[in-house]
C-alpha cells in the first residue's frame, strides 16, 4: 500500500505563483479602453451635503465624466442588507451607492470621477468640491445607543438597527439571584482591521450588444456578488458574470458587496467601456469593513466549588454607517450562540444590541462573533477562579462537557456534532508543563520579575451549516456547496468548486480528497474556482466551511464516480461488479490480481462509449449539491506564556501552545499554517491591533504607521498538538480549522497578560494591552488592594 | 498611492543639483521618507532633483574626524568598522533604522533633512557634538546638529540648500551607546536615547546625553550630563540622571494616541538607564 495522500504534508500547489509574483489579481488584469475611477469621499463622519460641484474635474484632462447620487437616480438601487435576523425588530436603512444627501462615515462615497489614466482620475476627484455640512458623530455603540446621541439614519430611531435577545431572562435571573458568586465585567472588543494583503478592487465591462456584465472583483463569495449585482443593476442574474481572479486573503473583509463593485458596474454600463478601480491601502482602512466592536457587559455565575452556572450578557455591537451585507447575523447568530462553548453550563442569556454609529461599517471578521464569545466566556471562568480561589485550570476541568461521540445538545440549542474536550486539555498542559510553570512564576516573582499563563478550552461552531438552519436564522441564502468532478479522456480531473478559496491552500486539500477517494494522482487534479460561468452554483468561501462542506460535495461526487468505474471495469473485465476490488487507482478481479483496470483506462473507455454496459451514460463526470446536516464543531486548549516588564509595560509572549481538533487532518502543514496565522491575528487582538477614531469620528490609524499589523518577532515558535476526533455527519471526518487560531488565541493572551499582573494588583485592561496601557494599569493599582496570585493559591 | 504630477531630473554634480533645484523642488536621496508623502498627497513638490547618483556625495571618511557623505544609506553606516570604532552609537542607530530594505535605501542626508520627531540617527548626532555641512547656490556653511533640529520636521536648511555630509569627532575612547524603544507599529522610536561617555580612570569625565522619539526633535539633556559627569556612574548616579532627563525634555514631549507624552517621559528615564547600561557593556 502505497503512502495515503489524505493526511500527507504535501506543499501547496498555491505557493509556487504566489511567491513568486505570478499570480494574476483583479488589478493585473488589463482591458484597452479601461477608464479608472476615482471615488470622492467625505472626509467627516457625519454631515450634509450642500452642494457639489464637479465642473473644475470636469474639465481637466482626461477626464471622461464626474457622477453623483443624483446622476445614478435609480439606476442603482441600495445595496442589500443578507442577514436579516429574526425576531429582533431589524432595521435596514437604505445604503446607496454614493451618499444621498448626507455622508454618515469618513470614506463614504460622495462622487465618482472616470478619467483615462488613475492618476488623472485622482488630480479630478481632488478639484471635485463638496459643500458640506458637518453634523455631530458618534462611534462608541453603547454612547449611539443612549440619550442624546446624533441620529445617523431617520428611520432608524435611536440607531438601534436591531435588537436580539437569546435565552430566558426571567430563568436567567433566577439562576443568577440562588448563585454563589457572580463575576463581572466590562469588555471592549476593539475594532480590527482586516488588512488583506490585496486591498479590494473590481473592473466591471458591460457589453451593450450582448448586455452581458462581466465584473472581475476581490470576492470570497462571486455566486453571492453575482447575485446582488444582478439585483442592485437590475441585469438578469444569467446576464451577469462575476470571475475571483486571484484574491490576496479576504477574512472576512471579501465576503460583502460593496458600493465600489456596484460603481464600477454602473458606469461600465453608462458608458459601455470597461471600468476599473483598485483600492489604496488608506482606502483600505476607511471604507472596507471593520471587524468585532463591542462593548459588553458580562456576567457569570458559580457555585462556591467552581461548578459554573451560567452566563448573560448585553452586548452593544457598532455596526457603523449602514449595515453590511452579514453584518446582522455576525453579534448575534454567530455569537450569542456560542455561550456555552465547552461547558456543562446550562443557564445562557445574551441581548445584542446592533446600533448604528458614524464608524465603517462592520462585519464578519475572522472568528465573526465566535471570538467575541470566546473571549468572554475565557475571561469570565478566570474572574470566576479567581474570586473563588481555585485554579482556574482547575474550575475548567471541572466543568468541561465529556466525550461524546455524536451528537451532544447545549442550553444554546446547537448540538454539537463530537468532541474530546477533556483529552486536547490534558494535552496541552502536559505540553506546557503546568503544573511546573506555577511553582517557575512564584519564583520569578521573588526576583520581581512578572511571569503569567492562560490557558483556554474552546468550541466553535464553523462548517456553515445546514441550509435550514441559514433559513430560520434569517440567512438570506442557502449554506450547501455544490462540486462537479470532471475526468478527461486522458484521465486528468478538473474539480468545479462554486466556493471561492483565496490563499487556504484549498486547491491542494480538495485535490487531497480526490485524489483520496477515486485514486488519481494529486498533481492529475486542478481545482477551479471563482468564476460563476465556469463554476456551478456555491456559497462562498468563510465561516471555515470549504473543505467541511466543498470537500464533502467533492467526495461524495468522486464516490459517485468511483461507483461507475467500479460497474465500468466489471463489465469491460468481463467479471460480476461484485468481484470488483478496487486498490490505489486500480480495479482487479477478486482472485485474478493480474487482469486490472486503472482508472484511466475507466475514463477514457467512459469517453470513448465503445462498450458500455447497459443503462450506463457515457462520460466521465458527476455533481453534488452538499447541505450538511450540521455544522461542524473543532476544539482544542490553547497555552500562553509570558513575561510583562513591569518598568515599560512591554509583554512578551514566551511560550504557545496550541493543541486543535479538527477531525483527521488531510493536510497536515496547511491545518499547521491555519492555525499559525489564526494565532498571529488574534494574540495581535490582544497586543497590539486597535483601530481608534477621534471624538469627530476620523480613524487615527488609518494607515500601518499607526495600526498595528503584528510582526514575526513578536512570537515564539508555537508549539502545536493535536488530537483527532472524526465528525459523525461528514463523509470524511473532517471539521473546519480557518478560524480556531483567532478565535482561541485572543483570550488566551489576555488571560496570561493579567494573570502576570495579578500580584501588582492589575484586574482589566481594554484591548490591545499596548505597553503604555499596561504601564499606565500598574501605576493607577499601585498600593490598592492585592488580588490573591494564582501561583500561591496553588501552593496554599 | 497616486502623487501629483512632477518633474524628474537626475543630477550628475552638487553644481548642478544646486542650479538646478526650483522653488517648488526637492532634493531626492532614498526617497524613503518624501515619496510616502507623496503617495498620500500630503506634500506635493513639482520637481525632483535625485542626488543619488552623484559620487562626491557618497562615503565615509576617517581621517582625524569621521565624515559621512550625505547619501550613504543606513546600511552603509551601520556595517562601516570605522564608524564602529569611532561612533558606536550611531552605527548602531543606523542599524535599527527601519528594516534591511529601508536601510539600503534610506539616507542619513535625507533622514536628518526631513527630521522626523522618531528618527533614530539624529538623537547621537545630537549627543555626539555633530556638524552638518551644508552647500546652496550662495556657498556652503556648517551647522552645528543641536542646531540643526529646529522643531517638529523643521531643520535650519533653507530652500535650495543640500546637506553634503556630516562630520563627527572621533569619539573612540568613548563609551557610546544608542538603545531604541521602537514603536510596535511603525518601529520608529517611541523613545531612542544616545548616551556617550568618556570615563577617565573609573571617573566619567565627559557625558554626552540625548534623547529622541519622545520629543518633537533631538534634544541634549544637561541635566542628565551633569548627573552623571564627575561620578563613577554608580546606581545613585544612574538614578538621578533618569529623573532629570525627564525635566530636560519636558519642554519638547511628543507623544500619539497610542504613546503618550507623559508615558515617553517617563520611559526616557527607563531607557536612559539601559543605554548607560548598554554602553559601559
Ligand atoms: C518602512 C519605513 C520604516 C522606517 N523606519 C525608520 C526608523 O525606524 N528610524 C528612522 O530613523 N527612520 C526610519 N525610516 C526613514 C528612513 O530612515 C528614511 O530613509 C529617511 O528618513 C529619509 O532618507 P531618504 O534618503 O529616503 O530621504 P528622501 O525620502 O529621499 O528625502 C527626505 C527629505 O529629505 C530631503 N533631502 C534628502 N536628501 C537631502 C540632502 N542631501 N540635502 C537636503 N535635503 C535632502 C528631501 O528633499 C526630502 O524632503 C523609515 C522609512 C520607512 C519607509
Amino acid at each position: 500500500m502505497s503512502t495515503r495522500i489524505f493526511g500527507s504534508g504535501i506543499k501547496r500547489r498555491e505557493d509556487p505563483r504566489l511567491i513568486t509574483g505570478e499570480a494574476r489579481y483583479t488589478d493585473d488584469i488589463k482591458l484597452p479602453g479601461v477608464l479608472h475611477m476615482a471615488v470622492v469621499r467625505s472626509p467627516y463622519a457625519h454631515a450634509n451635503i450642500v452642494s457639489i460641484d464637479s465642473s473644475a474635474a470636469e474639465a481637466m484632462d482626461g477626464v471622461v465624466a464626474v457622477y453623483t447620487s443624483e446622476d445614478i437616480g435609480d439606476g442603482l438601487a441600495g445595496l442589500p442588507t443578507a442577514w436579516l435576523i429574526p425576531d429582533s425588530d431589524l432595521k435596514t436603512p437604505e445604503h446607496p451607492a454614493l451618499a444621498k444627501g448626507k455622508a454618515r462615515y469618513v470614506g463614504d462615497g460622495v462622487a465618482i470621477v472616470l478619467a483615462d489614466d488613475r492618476y488623472r482620475a485622482q488630480d479630478a476627484a481632488d478639484a471635485v468640491v463638496v459643500d458640506y455640512e458637518e453634523l455631530p458623530a458618534v462611534i462608541d455603540p453603547e454612547e449611539a445607543a443612549g440619550e442624546g446621541a446624533p441620529l445617523i439614519h431617520d428611520d432608524v430611531e435611536g440607531n438601534i438597527a436591531f435588537r436580539w435577545v437569546m435565552g430566558d431572562r426571567e430563568a436567567s435571573d433566577a439562576v443568577f439571584d440562588a448563585a454563589d458568586v457572580v463575576v463581572s465585567e466590562r469588555i471592549l472588543q476593539q475594532r480590527l482591521l482586516p488588512t488583506a494583503m490585496e486591498t479590494r478592487a473590481a473592473m466591471a465591462q458591460y457589453n451593450p450588444a450582448t448586455q452581458e456584465l462581466t465584473l472581475w472583483c476581490t470576492s470570497q463569495n462571486p455566486h453571492i456578488h453575482r447575485f446582488i449585482i444582478s439585483a442592485v443593476t437590475g441585469l438578469n442574474e444569467n446576464k451577469v458574470r462575476v470571475i475571483a481572479p486571484e484574491v490576496g486573503g479576504g477574512f472576512g473583509s471579501k465576503i460583502p458587496c460593496y458600493p465600489d463593485e456596484a460603481l464600477v458596474s454602473w458606469a461600465s454600463m453608462k458608458l459601455g467601456v470597461p471600468v476599473k478601480w483598485t483600492e489604496t491601502r488608506s482606502e483600505n482602512y476607511l471604507i472596507t469593513i471593520h471587524g468585532r466592536d463591542h462593548v459588553q457587559h458580562v456576567e457569570m455565575a458559580a457555585a462556591n466549588d467552581g461548578t459554573l452556572l451560567g452566563v448573560r450578557a448585553t452586548v452593544y455591537a457598532g455596526m457603523g454607517g449602514y449595515l453590511s451585507t452579514a453584518a446582522p447575523g455576525i453579534p448575534t447568530i454567530l455569537h450569542g450562540l456560542l455561550y456555552v462553548g465547552p461547558y456543562t453550563m446550562d443557564s445562557v442569556f445574551c441581548e445584542s444590541i446592533g446600533v448604528m454609529t458614524n464608524g465603517t461599517p462592520t462585519d464578519a471578521y475572522r472568528g465573526a462573533g465566535r471570538p467575541e464569545a470566546t473571549f468572554l466566556l475565557e475571561r469570565m471562568v478566570d474572574n470566576v477562579a479567581r474570586e473563588i480561589g481555585m485554579d482556574p485550570v482547575e474550575v475548567r476541568r471541572k466543568n468541561l462537557i465529556p466525550a461524546f461521540e455524536d451528537g451532544y445538545e447545549v442550553a444554546t440549542t446547537l448540538i454539537y456534532d463530537s468532541g474530546d474536550y477533556p483529552a486536547a486539555f490534558e494535552k496541552a498542559l502536559d505540553m506546557a508543563g503546568y503544573g511546573d510553570f506555577r511553582a517557575q512564576q512564584n519564583s520569578a516573582a521573588a526576583e520581581g520579575r512578572y511571569l503569567g499563563i492562560g490557558v483556554t478550552t474552546y468550541t466553535e461552531m464553523c462548517g456553515l451549516g445546514p441550509s435550514q438552519v441559514a433559513g430560520a436564522v434569517g440567512f438570506q441564502g442557502g449554506l450547501w456547496e455544490s462540486a462537479t468532478v470532471r475526468v478527461t479522456p486522458t484521465g486528468k480531473v478538473q474539480a468545479l468548486i462554486g466556493a471561492s478559496p483565496h490563499g487556504q491552500g484549498s486547491e491542494t486539500t480538495l485535490a487531497q480528497i480526490i485524489s483520496e477517494e477515486l485514486g488519481f494522482p494529486v498533481d492529475d487534479i486542478e481545482v477551479i474556482h471563482g468564476d460563476t460561468t465556469e463554476t456551478p452554483m456555491g456559497w462562498g468561501t468563510y465561516g471555515s466551511r470549504t473543505t467541511p462542506v466543498t470537500g464533502a460535495a467533492l467526495a461524495q461526487a468522486s464516490r459517485k464516480l468511483k461507483e461507475k468505474a467500479r460497474v465500468l471495469a466489471g463489465h469491460l473485465m468481463e467479471a460480476n461488479v461484485d468481484d470488483i476490488e478496487y486498490a490505489d487507482g486500480s480495479f482487479s478481479v477478486k482472485g485474478s490480481p493480474d487482469q486490472a483496470q486503472s482508472i484511466q483506462d475507466v475514463a477514457l473507455m467512459a469517453h470513448l462509449a465503445w462498450n458500455m454496459p447497459e443503462g450506463m451514460d457515457p462520460g466521465f463526470e458527476e455533481s453534488q449539491f452538499y447541505d450538511p446536516p450540521n455544522f461542524v464543531y473543532p476544539f482544542g486548549t490553547h497555552i500562553a506564556v509570558v513575561e510583562v516588564d513591569a518598568e515599560t509595560g512591554e509583554i512578551e509572549l514566551q511560550r504557545y501552545i496550541a493543541v486543535d481538533d479538527c477531525g483527521p487532518q488531510i493536510n497536515p502543514e496547511i491545518v499547521a499554517g491555519q492555525i499559525h496565522g489564526g494565532v498571529v491575528q488574534g494574540v495581535a487582538q490582544a497586543l497590539c491591533e486597535g483601530a481608534i477614531y477621534s471624538d469627530d469620528g476620523q480613524l487615527l490609524t488609518g494607515s500601518m504607521m499607526d495600526y498595528c499589523m503584528p510582526k514575526a518577532d513578536m512570537f515564539p515558535n508555537f508549539e502545536l498538538g493535536e488530537t483527532v476526533t472524526p465528525s459523525p455527519h461528514h463523509p470524511v471526518g473532517v471539521k473546519g480549522v480557518g478560524e480556531t487560531g483567532t478565535i482561541a488565541s485572543t483570550p488566551t493572551v489576555y488571560n496570561a497578560v493579567l494573570d502576570a499582573l495579578a500580584p501588582l494588583g492589575v484586574k482589566q485592561i481594554d484591548m490591545p494591552l499596548t505597553a503604555a496601557k499596561v504601564w499606565s494599569a500598574i501605576q493607577d493599582a499601585n498600593g490598592q488592594e492585592k488580588p490573591k496570585r494564582l501561583g500561591d493559591l496553588l501552593n496554599e | 498611492m497616486w502623487p501629483n504630477k512632477f518633474d524628474y531630473l537626475r543630477a550628475g554634480s552638487v553644481d548642478e543639483a544646486l542650479a538646478s533645484i526650483s522653488d517648488d523642488g526637492k532634493f531626492l536621496a532614498g526617497g524613503h521618507s518624501l515619496l510616502p508623502v507623496m503617495k498620500l498627497r500630503l506634500d506635493a513638490p513639482e520637481q525632483l532633483v535625485d542626488i543619488g547618483g552623484i559620487d562626491s556625495l557618497s562615503g565615509i571618511s576617517a581621517n582625524g574626524d569621521l565624515s559621512i557623505g550625505a547619501t550613504t544609506t543606513h546600511a552603509e553606516i551601520a556595517a562601516s568598522a570605522d564608524v564602529q570604532t569611532m561612533c558606536a552609537g550611531l552605527a548602531s542607530a543606523c542599524g535599527q533604522v527601519g528594516d534591511q530594505a529601508v536601510r539600503n535605501f534610506g539616507t542619513i542626508g535625507g533622514n536628518i533633512a526631513h527630521a522626523d520627531p522618531a528618527s533614530d540617527p539624529p538623537t547621537v548626532l545630537v549627543a555626539c557634538g555633530a556638524t552638518i555641512n551644508i552647500q546652496g547656490a550662495d556657498g556652503s556653511r556648517s551647522v552645528g546638529a543641536e542646531d540643526f533640529f529646529v522643531d517638529l520636521f523643521e531643520t535650519a536648511l533653507d530652500d535650495g540648500e543640500l546637506i553634503t555630509s556630516v562630520s563627527l569627532p572621533n569619539c573612540s575612547d568613548c563609551r557610546c551607546a544608542y538603545v531604541k524603544f521602537p514603536h510596535p507599529a511603525s518601529r520608529y522610536a517611541i523613545v531612542g536615547v544616545a548616551v556617550c561617555l568618556k570615563m577617565d580612570d573609573g571617573t566619567c569625565a565627559q557625558a554626552d546625553v540625548a534623547v529622541g522619539g519622545a520629543t518633537v526633535k533631538a534634544v541634549k539633556c544637561a541635566g542628565a550630563e551633569a548627573a552623571l559627569a564627575g561620578t563613577t556612574v554608580d546606581d545613585a548616579a544612574v538614578n538621578a540622571a533618569a529623573e532629570a532627563v525627564k525635566s530636560d525634555i519636558a519642554d519638547w514631549l511628543a507623544g500619539d494616541i497610542a504613546y503618550p507624552e507623559s508615558y515617553r517621559q517617563q520611559m526616557a528615564g527607563v531607557f536612559l538607564k539601559r543605554a548607560i547600561a548598554a554602553a559601559q557593556s
